[in-house]
């Protein structure tokens, strides 16, 4: 019986000095090729991301021993130094951690969207140098589909967890669509830079944006196809704009208490909202008290990141119930390989044909004109006929599909065809080898 | 005959009002969309249930079923589900249902205690004026309803964004502007609707008590309840009265509804005496 494994570490288990001298680059591919010739071992996937390094394999017995032999020799890494960071998951455990991890459900940041994207980069790399077999290919379709439905049906990756994206969270909440909505951005520090930029990939209508020195509101302004403005002007402008970003070295309030309170007459109570990631603060904190203003600073940020966490970790013990489903049902795949159930029901079924075909003969042979060539002929012919019915049209609807080949392929070597033609390429032999 | 399906059917919407609150509410808890989905299902055959039950009081007393209080708060209901289904489909807000249904089960449970069979039709009410005065009525006070109900949510979500504590209503609730908007819309809109009742109803008191407004509590309150509404549009229009202001007014709008509706009929004697 074929066995699934995962060897490996991650964020949890290892140090990133650790994870730094195990972490594959371009060698990736060597890596692969060199694990796929080991004996036992039919197929190989290896995983390397800044938080994990993972080697999945599937072969005959217990070959983890040689893979981790690999990573040590190769990586110069001592067997005393690597063992107690590594786990090694078969079977059930094994898919199931795939699963979580292209659901993000393993990740660092919970919910991230990233890793999907390079979970699959790994699996064409590995079918790239011919690493990826039926199973392997079966998981990891399964394992993507597992995570687009998490994805789908849980908002594990919808509430914000980073500072700037959490700014932008919010406006949504208080403003819905951000289309109609103006910023203003003071100053140009790196954390107003992000967050802008955040704000303009959701399509704001105007930009403004004011700095102690003019040429640089300019540059900005240009970068971010915004407006500049003079920054005596600040505080006159307020009332034009639905939401403020404020990060600037200032030591004393840009924005104080009466500029606001003006602002709200002219805008007629419109809400505002301002986002003040400058410490010490630019923003007076007392216009928290008036309403309709809704004034963030950073470690208010902070807590909804907090929230938001906690909101994603709700979601993810939804997505451990898709997760469970998607392994369930890939087991069940698993086991329909196991060569001696498909053997049985082939062979009820052909003799099923058999028997029918026999009755029908022998009511043939009752009627007393009927020569017993014609009958036996007959009955033979109906019988090929039946049986090769289903692989065949399935062969011809199959090999145009993706991966037909293997059907194509598989029919070759079933019924030992390869002989009676001489065009095939080596490609083909190989695999034919491997079978 | 009737009387039997009236009944049938009244249990029936009653009982599937309870239940989509229920589901509703279960829906909020696990921020699963498929509850949503259900509940509004459950919704529809409890709505055309409950509009079998009126037709069948309709047709077994062969008089508009809007007489006494067990069809007034039952119709009451009904109005509400209405703009909620109006309101469902033009911003397909599905947490509203979580604010509206319990609301709309409470009249259903008041209209089942208060159930009884239909009566004669008093004179005073045999008018064709009736149904147009009655449906604009219950419409406008479906509509200050689910007002009502936004503006509850309103309030939640403002007080969380305001005061920093990001809770599970936070990520359940839509946001403040569509809120307002939807507050803003829905009190327009029933501001007209009462306007409309108000006036039918006073052509008709001048056919049928010879007087178009005589100062009764019910006229009274609908005044009043017209003046807070009133005033809470102009300061909306004129003095950016939007948001907080805004929500708070229309819950006290919605309580004067309720006393106008409720209160003048159990503790004001008076010529409306009949819902």
């Amino acid at each position: 019986m074929k066995e699934i494994l995962v060897l490996g570490l991650n964020h949890k288990t290892a140090p990133v000095e650790i994870r730094e001298r195990l972490s594959f680059q371009d060698d990736i591919e060597f890596a692969i090729r060199s694990i796929k010739s080991m004996p036992n071992i039919d197929e190989v996937l290896v995983v390397s991301t800044c938080n994990r390094v993972e080697v999945i394999g599937v072969g005959e017995g217990d070959f983890s021993d040689s893979i981790l032999k690999f990573l040590e020799k190769y990586k110069g890494i001592e067997e005393s130094e690597l063992l107690p960071h590594i786990y090694k998951l078969f079977g059930k455990d094994a898919i199931a951690h795939i699963f979580r991890v292209c659901s993000s459900l393993d990740s660092m940041v919970l919910g991230e969207p990233q890793i999907l994207g390079q979970m699959k980069d790994a699996f064409y790399a590995s079918v790239k140098c011919g690493g990826c077999g039926i199973i392997l290919n079966r998981l990891m379709h399964k394992a993507f589909s597992v995570a687009k439905r998490v994805r789908a049906k849980t908002g594990i990756g919808q509430s914000a967890v980073s500072i700037s994206y959490v700014a932008v969270e919010l406006a949504k909440k208080i403003f819905e669509d951000l289309s109609h909505v103006s910023v203003m951005v003071i100053g140009a520090g790196e954390m107003a830079e992000l967050a802008a930029m955040h704000f303009l990939s959701q399509g704001v209508k105007n930009f403004y944006f004011a700095n102690r020195t003019y040429e640089k509101s300019l540059e900005f302004a240009k970068k971010f196809f915004g407006k500049a403005i003079h920054f005596q002007d600040l505080s006159i402008s307020l009332h034009l704009v639905d939401v403020i970003l404020c990060s600037t070295g200032a030591p004393h309030y840009v924005v104080t208490y009466k500029n606001v309170k003006q602002a709200m007459k002219l805008r007629k109570n419109k809400p505002i909202f301002f986002i003040d990631i400058s410490v010490p603060r630019n923003i007076d904190p007392k216009i928290d008290e008036i309403s309709n203003v809704y004034l963030y600073d950073i470690d208010d940020l902070k807590g909804v990141v907090e929230a938001n966490i906690e909101e994603r970790r709700k979601e993810a013990k939804k997505a451990e119930k898709i997760v469970e489903e998607g392994v369930s049902s890939f087991i069940f795949w698993l086991n329909t390989l196991k060569v001696a159930p498909t053997i049985q029901i082939l062979l009820k079924r052909v003799e099923e044909i058999r028997r029918r075909e026999v009755e029908k003969a022998l009511a043939m042979l009752s009627k007393k004109d009927i020569k017993k060539e014609v009958v036996l002929d007959h009955m033979t012919k109906a019988m090929v006929k039946k049986i090769f019915h289903l692989p065949i049209t399935k062969l011809k609807e199959m090999s145009g599909k993706e991966m037909g080949y293997l059907y194509i392929q598989t029919f070759r070597t079933l019924f030992d065809l390869n002989g009676y033609e001489k065009e095939e390429d080596n490609e083909d032999k190989d695999r034919n080898k491997r079978k | 005959m009737y009387p039997y399906l009236e009944k049938f059917f009244f249990y029936i919407s009653l009982f599937l009002y309870l239940f989509s609150t229920c589901t509703y509410h279960i829906g909020y808890r696990q921020k699963e969309k498929k509850f949503y989905r259900f509940s509004i299902y459950i919704l529809f055959f409890a709505f055309l249930s409950h509009s079998l039950s009126i037709f069948q009081r309709y047709l077994g007393s062969g008089r508009i079923p809007l007489v006494d209080l067990h069809e007034s708060l039952s119709f009451f209901s009904w109005s509400i589900i209405v703009v909620f289904f109006f309101v469902y489909l033009k911003y397909r807000i599905e947490v509203l249902g979580v604010f509206v249904l319990p609301l709309v089960s409470i009249f259903m449970l008041a209209s089942f205690l208060t159930m009884r069979s239909p009566g004669p039709m008093p004179p005073a009410l045999k008018s064709h004026l009736l149904p147009i005065h009655a449906t604009f009525s219950f419409l406008g006070d479906g509509l200050f309803a689910v007002a009502f109900c936004v503006s509850l949510m309103y309030l939640i979500q403002e007080r969380q964004i305001k005061k920093k504590e990001i809770k599970k209503s936070y990520f359940r609730l839509p946001s403040l502007k569509l809120l307002d908007d939807l507050n803003y819309a829905t009190l327009a809109l029933g501001f007209i609707f009462l306007t409309v009742g108000i006036v039918t109803g006073s052509i008709w008191a001048q056919k049928a008590w010879g007087s178009y407004w005589s100062w009764d509590p019910k006229e009274t309150w609908s005044l009043i309840t017209w003046f807070v509404y009133a005033a809470l549009l102009h300061g909306r229009l004129n003095m950016g009265w939007r948001g907080k202001k805004a929500a708070f007014f229309s819950i006290v709008g919605f309580f004067c509804i309720l006393f106008t509706f409720l209160g003048v009929n159990l503790i004001l004697p008076g010529l409306h005496r009949y819902s």
